[in-house]
């Protein structure tokens, strides 16, 4: 687990992994539209990034992701989902998670209510929201299976 | 009829199969595999719960008309809820049987001691 | 000019912590200290908001601050729409005397607790996380002491209790507390998954997860009497009520102090959660004065005397101080129940056909209402005292210690304080709680208060050897150089201490204006005018 697998799987995963960054990334944004959301897509690339971290060992994964940067993406994810869900008090009724962008003109962005695969400029507050809650669940996920890996290699270290 | 009772019946296995488990196993592991099988059968219990007959995904697509059945989309929304609960629960579970395994040497329930008397 | 605070009160309560929660890994980046005092400021406000709330809830009209908001004595809140208009498919925090009750332990436990860890966590690593977690456990035990949703329930007991037991987990170089986190977690999530299961079996019923519509529409049949029956056992183990108590000690003994402190708050948010749905969603049908009512009522003081045996008589035979006070806390658990399944098994119906609870009754809910604050309160304080000798001797067995008097001398009186209140003696708080749990016992049956009283006497004992074996007696030469605590932890027990001295000198204001409210809102179902479920379905 530490070192890694043999160098035909370490290329297709090189191959792979970016594909399945766009297909996680896709449910992510189109919540609104078709099944998928948030959590959804997040366990996705957060699968794609354990399959990297399975394929090219946890010594160099850990060098090129640091534990930190994990933790300051979670935050910004959560900051800005109780954010989005507190704006609302600028903008007319007083109540959380107003669904303030929804019918109106000041703001041009995800006014309307539309249908089908293509309009994802619609349904107000709720593609923000799903982008907030997508980024908390990759990091989040990425740094559990980062942090077992970590733990199991310094559990075998003293044997390797 | 049986039909529709199938879901019933293997939530009622899931349930019997992982409680057995937990209560009968010795080994950690095994014992976190039962809840994680509970907490399928507990799922699938609140999923079959929005099934009714003839009807379609609750999403509105272009050409879904007015009066369509849909099924419902509230118990989907639980279940999610409880799937991404019971993620959470398991990454806590397994990190806390990496530390056990790490001070006992162990993975035995009945050798894991509470106290040093 | 409190007007607009109150209206989002309820929602604010959760949502200050669990933004300071996110903030706190930030905070901390830049400086150690200010992570603290920002932690400070957070619970702080947060309990200001928590007391303005209460009074208004509690208070008599004519000196509430925001009297318009508080409708019969029910507050709402309703997320994502303006109004709760049926079919009701929104949110709601509905907060009434029994909720504004239980969030005053929302509001002194953690700020006592968070005051405390700014000395008692100096040395250890980590710390970031640690004040997360604490603010997250905070947050999710106000939510579930406030919401009106069986699932958003469920969701703030989960939040609880993964926050407690990585919280439980904190010192993983000590094996044992790992072992304890790890049973307090597999115990939790079964009595939690059977709890969604319950909720499942009401949700196929009536279409329906909010409290009150639930309580307006709910028969009597056999799968709700299942649901019943799960709802209780899975509630009953996240008490620790016997015979599911075996993960209380040890998770209460091992965890650091200030930890216990908040757990222990989320354990009495988990027996709420049993009074709402005991008496008010199932309330028609529980408190109906038929035989199998009252046979249910007898099978809760069947539980709770085993509890008060089991915890009283562990807690004898231990040589761990804080699993003593773990135990200590199990029979206190025991007291609760005795109280209210008493109360549960005297009701009647009097000649005009009309369900009521006897006079005896009342007083017993009222006394297991007042001894939940009571008990945190006590069993708390002693606790941190538990905490001030592990930081000054590393030590954590009795036989180990001794003659600390001469050294600590501020601890020692809060101790003497803690005990005096643990065991019911006068003049303190226990005295009240305990006094009307035994009076209104010994009119249902003797044996009862009989069993109430002997187990505090024990409990006295128990306290008694231990301040001798902890503080009095020679002074032993590895405890020459020790010194006082520091300021910050004296400052946490003093919070508790000053409100256990308050509520023991004047129990008959608390009684009246803070405790019967919850106990009016308990009783709600008998009349005809439920304020709880009037004030979502509108209209009486």
């Amino acid at each position: 687990m530490s070192s890694g697998m043999s160098k035909i799987v370490k290329t297709m995963t090189g191959v792979t992994f970016p594909l399945m960054l766009i297909f996680g990334l896709y449910v992510i944004l189109h919540g609104h539209l078709t099944p998928g959301g948030g959590f959804q897509g997040g366990a996705i690339v957060a699968s794609a990034c354990a399959m990297v971290l399975i394929a090219y060992g946890s010594v160099w994964t850990m060098k090129k992701v640091k534990e930190k940067h994990l933790s300051i993406l979670e935050s910004l994810g959560a900051i800005g989902f109780i954010g989005v869900a507190g704006l609302g008090f600028l903008f007319g009724v007083n109540y959380f998670f107003n669904n303030f962008l929804l019918k109106q003109d000041v703001i041009p962005l995800f006014n309307n209510v539309g249908t089908g695969a293509s309009n994802i400029n619609t349904a107000g507050v709720i593609p923000l929201m799903n982008i907030a809650v997508g980024l908390k669940v990759i990091a989040g996920l990425f740094a559990i299976v980062l942090v077992m890996a970590y733990a199991t290699h310094k559990l075998k270290g003293g044997e390797k | 009829m049986l039909t529709f009772q199938i879901p019933y019946l293997a939530v009622a296995g899931l349930i019997i199969i992982g409680l057995y488990a937990v209560l009968f196993k010795r080994n950690l592991i095994k014992m976190i595999i039962g809840i994680t099988l509970i907490e399928s059968g507990v799922n699938l219990f609140l999923i079959t719960l929005s099934f009714r007959e003839g009807s379609v995904a609750p999403i509105y697509t272009a050409d879904a008309t007015q009066g369509t059945l849909m099924s419902l989309p509230v118990p989907q929304a639980l279940t999610l809820t409880s799937i991404v609960i019971g993620v959470a629960v398991l990454a806590l579970m397994l990190t806390l049987v990496i530390h056990i395994y790490r001070h006992y040497g162990t993975l035995d329930v009945r050798k894991i001691k509470e106290d040093d008397n | 000019m409190f007007e607009d605070l109150l209206t989002h009160a309820p929602a604010l309560i959760v949502a200050i912590p669990l933004l300071g929660a996110f903030l706190t890994p930030l905070v901390g980046k830049i400086n150690d200290k200010l992570r603290n005092i920002f932690a400070i400021i957070i619970v702080a406000l947060n309990s200001f908001i928590i007391l303005l709330l209460s009074y208004n809830i509690l208070a008599h009209e004519s000196v509430k601050l925001a009297p318009d908001l508080v409708k019969n004595g029910v507050q709402t809140y309703i997320f994502g729409a303006q109004s709760a208009n049926y079919p009701v498919a929104r949110i709601i925090f509905e907060v009434d005397g029994l909720n504004a009750y239980m969030i005053i332990l929302g509001a002194i436990l953690p700020l006592a607790a968070i005051i405390y860890s700014w000395s008692f966590m100096k040395d250890e690593t980590g710390q970031d996380k640690y004040y997360t977690l604490m603010l997250l456990l905070t947050a999710g035990m106000l939510g579930m002491m406030m919401t009106g949703d069986l699932f958003n329930f469920f969701v703030f007991l989960e939040i609880t209790s993964i926050a407690s037991a990585a919280l439980i987990a904190y010192r993983t170089n000590n094996k044992f507390s790992v072992q304890a986190a790890f049973k307090y977690i597999v115990i939790s999530t079964i009595g939690a998954l059977f709890f969604l299961f319950a909720i499942a079996i009401l949700y196929g019923q009536y279409n329906a997860l909010n409290m009150a519509v639930l309580a307006n529409s709910i028969q009597y049949g056999l799968l709700e009497k299942i649901a019943f029956v799960l709802f209780v056992v899975a509630l009953a183990m996240k008490a620790g009520i016997a015979p599911m108590h075996m993960w209380l000690p040890g998770a209460y003994g091992r965890a650091p102090a200030s930890v216990t402190l908040i757990v222990m708050g989320t354990t009495l948010g988990s027996f709420y959660g049993l009074l709402r749905i005991g008496f008010t969603v199932y309330g028609e049908h529980l408190i109906s004065g038929t035989n199998l009512s009252i046979a249910l009522g007898w099978m809760l003081v069947g539980l709770a005397i085993l509890t008060i045996f089991v915890g009283v008589l562990m807690a004898l035979r231990q040589n761990d101080f804080k699993k003593m006070i773990g135990f200590a806390a199990v029979a206190e658990i025991g007291y609760m129940l005795l109280a209210f399944g008493a109360a549960l098994a005297s009701v009647y119906q009097d000649t005009a056909g009309a369900v009521a609870f006897s006079p005896e009754g009342v007083t017993a809910l009222r006394g297991g209402m007042f001894h939940i604050l009571n008990d945190a309160l006590d069993i708390g304080l002693l606790f941190l005292v538990a905490g001030a000798i592990y930081y000054v001797s590393k030590e954590s067995s009795l036989n180990k210690l001794g003659g600390l008097a001469r050294n600590l001398k501020y601890t020692t009186i809060f101790f003497v304080i803690g005990m005096v209140a643990v065991s019911g003696l006068p003049p303190l708080n226990g005295f009240a709680s305990k006094l009307m749990i035994y009076q209104s016992t010994y009119a249902i049956n003797p044996i009862l208060a009989i069993v109430a009283i002997l187990a505090s006497i024990l409990l006295l004992a128990v306290f008694v050897k231990v301040f001798y074996a902890a503080f009095l007696g020679p002074k032993l030469p590895k405890f020459d150089k020790v010194k006082e605590v520091p300021i910050s932890m004296l400052i946490g027990m003093l919070i508790l201490a000053c409100i256990i001295i308050f509520i023991g000198l004047f129990p008959n204001l608390v009684v009246e204006n803070v405790v019967q409210p919850a106990v009016d809102a308990l009783q709600a179902v008998l009349d005809n005018t439920n304020n709880y479920i009037a004030a979502v379905l509108g209209g009486a």
